[in-house]
């Protein structure tokens, strides 16, 4: 069967749909100082797809993850979120639109419980007011209730009931890593912005963080960009693969399409840049 | 009962009491640090100002009199009203928020991601403008602050202990107040920050900042929020000293007594600060009860930053504060 990726909609072979542009990332420029960090990317994420943003160490993955999630503001270029350009936004704005990210270096409250962490997730879910909060009656009673029912699903499904009431402070470094998924995902984001969400884990810790990934991807339909070192697993994963090296992008396809690029070959491979 | 150790508990309970005050003052500065890792140097300012702006409101003083005055030649000092004590307690409240609002836009936006040592210089400046600009807005005389409160000596409790032990203890009911009003503060802030959603937002804050512009956590919001908490518990603190011991600007240096109890207690902890300020304030009087007719007596001026420096060395952390583990 032959897709045609560049439908409005299409359905992938394992039966997932494939919807329009959510992300379009037009001709982005970011410098620090005199240093590019990347140079004229543009690319787009669909709705509903696996994204992965792949490249040798420096080559500006986490930056671009960082403009994404507003972060860091590019000196040229526009980003266009669900049909409309974005203007100047503050990461929480950003995230109040519907944009969730975990961090290469974990970014957890550390001093709370592992419920509390993914409760924050869902902050921008409570609208009670004070007063009403401070009575506990009306919408702050059935809002707390909901969100609370909300978390506890992420947390069956990323499987650590066992932990939920332990400082995050306590847990091992790849449990860190889960709950960051938890607390990103807990916020129902419109797009989840994974940065490294495999590092420094052993491989049976990768195959699980693989297994959510997809699931993820798969029940909820959450659409999911991520940054990947590890070959193998973003050619299983992604639907689609953006190739950067030294701030450009040298490929951006399916996973067979980037596999065969001769410049994503020399890039891995090391070939000398002159 | 031995006459010296009924004393002795009688100093010890007028020791909580004060330590009370202490702890109101520590409290302001825990708030802020937890929140914001900056070390508000300006929290005795913010103490003073905010009694000092009751006070003005209340008797119905014009601000900025002297100045204008001086430019105009006029003769002002007074609009010739008086205010009810709970609206000029709520406009006092206001007017911190606004003083939050000013420090938040005006100094911190500007000095985000730099050390925290220039964050603290930064308060240390505040400190100084504040010490100009409050008796520049209210005069420098030292103002008498009457809210209604209770004072003089307890005497329930004097005929009480009298008829138990034969000796009255002499308790301040303004101590009381104090003691009651604190502990209904700090319930609720825990309440606040443990129940509430903004509570929530503010722990998030404290403890990450990245992770909580991810989860869509707005800072400007949080530390406008914190220090307006910060000037509520300084216009409370106010409100106690004030009533105590008038108003005037030396008040703030009651405030560097807090540090020590922050040393003892923790720079993070609420509970730490409440604790540290009662064994401080407990330990004060009676080592001036016991030590101090051997040493010439005035040993409340450097008994507690001596125990402090005690603490320093055994447990630099404090008694409340977290842990300092260094991986390498």
């Amino acid at each position: 069967m032959t897709t045609d990726m560049n439908a409005d909609s299409y359905v992938t072979e394992d039966g997932r749909t494939i919807g329009p542009v959510v992300m379009d990332l037009k001709n982005i420029t970011l410098r620090f100082g005199g240093v590019v960090a990347i140079k004229d990317i543009s690319f787009n994420i669909r709705e509903g797809e696996i994204r992965a943003i792949i490249g040798p160490n420096g080559a500006g993955k986490s930056s671009m993850l960082n403009v994404i999630s507003g972060f860091y503001k590019p000196q040229e270029g526009e980003v266009w979120f669900r049909g409309s350009k974005r203007p100047q936004m503050k990461p929480y704005q950003v995230a109040q639109q519907g944009l969730a990210r975990t961090f290469q270096n974990i970014a957890l409250f550390e001093g709370m419980t592992v419920l509390d962490n993914i409760m924050t997730g869902r902050l921008n879910k409570m609208n009670a007011n004070l007063f009403q909060q401070a009575i506990w009656k009306g919408k702050a009673e059935k809002e707390e209730l909901e969100n609370r029912e909300a978390c506890e699903k992420v947390i069956d499904f990323l499987e650590i009931q066992h932990i939920r009431k332990t400082p995050v402070g306590r847990l091992p470094y790849g449990l860190k890593k889960r709950v960051e998924l938890a607390r990103a995902l807990a916020a129902e984001p419109s797009l989840l912005l994974l940065d490294e969400p495999m590092a420094g884990m052993n491989v049976e810790e990768k195959e699980d963080m693989s297994r959510f990934i997809l699931d993820m991807n798969d029940e909820f339909g959450t659409t999911i960009a991520l940054i990947e070192h590890d070959m193998g697993v973003v050619m299983d994963l992604s639907d689609r693969v953006v190739v950067m090296d030294y701030g450009k992008k040298i490929g951006d396809g399916t996973p067979d399409e980037v596999r065969n690029n001769q410049d994503v070959i020399d890039a891995y491979l090391g070939v000398s840049h002159d | 009962m031995p006459e010296q150790l009924l004393f002795a508990m009688e100093v010890t309970l007028n020791g909580l009491m004060a330590g009370v005050l202490y702890a109101l003052v520590a409290l302001g500065f825990v708030l802020i640090f937890k929140a914001s890792g900056i070390f508000n140097f300006a929290q005795g300012m913010l103490v003073v100002f905010a009694a000092m702006t009751l006070v003005g409101v209340q008797t119905g003083q014009i601000p900025f009199a002297h100045l204008i005055n001086t430019i105009f030649g006029t003769k002002i000092h007074h609009f010739g009203w008086t205010v009810p004590t709970i609206i000029a307690i709520i406009v006092a409240g206001a007017a911190m928020v606004l003083v939050a609002w000013i420090i938040e836009k005006y100094i911190l936006q500007h000095l985000i991601g730099q050390p925290d040592i220039i964050l603290f210089m930064a308060t240390i400046g505040m400190w100084y403008f504040m010490h100009g600009f409050a008796p520049l807005m209210w005069g420098s005389e030292v103002m008498k602050l009457d809210v209604g409160l209770a004072q003089g000596i307890n005497e329930t409790i004097d005929t009480t202990t009298y008829g138990w032990f034969g000796y009255g203890f002499f308790i301040d009911n303004l101590d009381i107040v104090a003691a009651i009003v604190a502990a209904l503060l700090v319930t609720a802030l825990v309440l606040f920050s443990q129940y509430t959603k903004q509570g929530r937002a503010l722990r998030a804050v404290a403890d990450d900042h990245s992770a909580a512009l991810s989860v869509g956590i707005s800072l400007r919001f949080i530390w406008v929020l914190v220090w307006s908490i910060a000037g509520f518990v300084a216009l409370v603190a106010g409100i106690m000293w004030g009533s105590k011991s008038g108003v005037q600007i030396s008040l703030a240096e009651v405030a560097l007594k807090a540090l020590p109890v922050l040393m003892l207690g923790g720079f993070t902890s609420i509970p730490g600060a409440i604790i540290g300020g009662l064994i401080i304030g407990v330990g004060e009087q009676l080592f001036e009860f016991a030590i101090g007719p051997l040493v010439g007596g005035a040993t409340q001026a450097w008994f507690a930053y001596v125990l402090a420096l005690v603490f320093l060395i055994f447990r630099p952390q404090g008694l409340f504060g977290e842990k300092i583990i260094e991986r390498v």
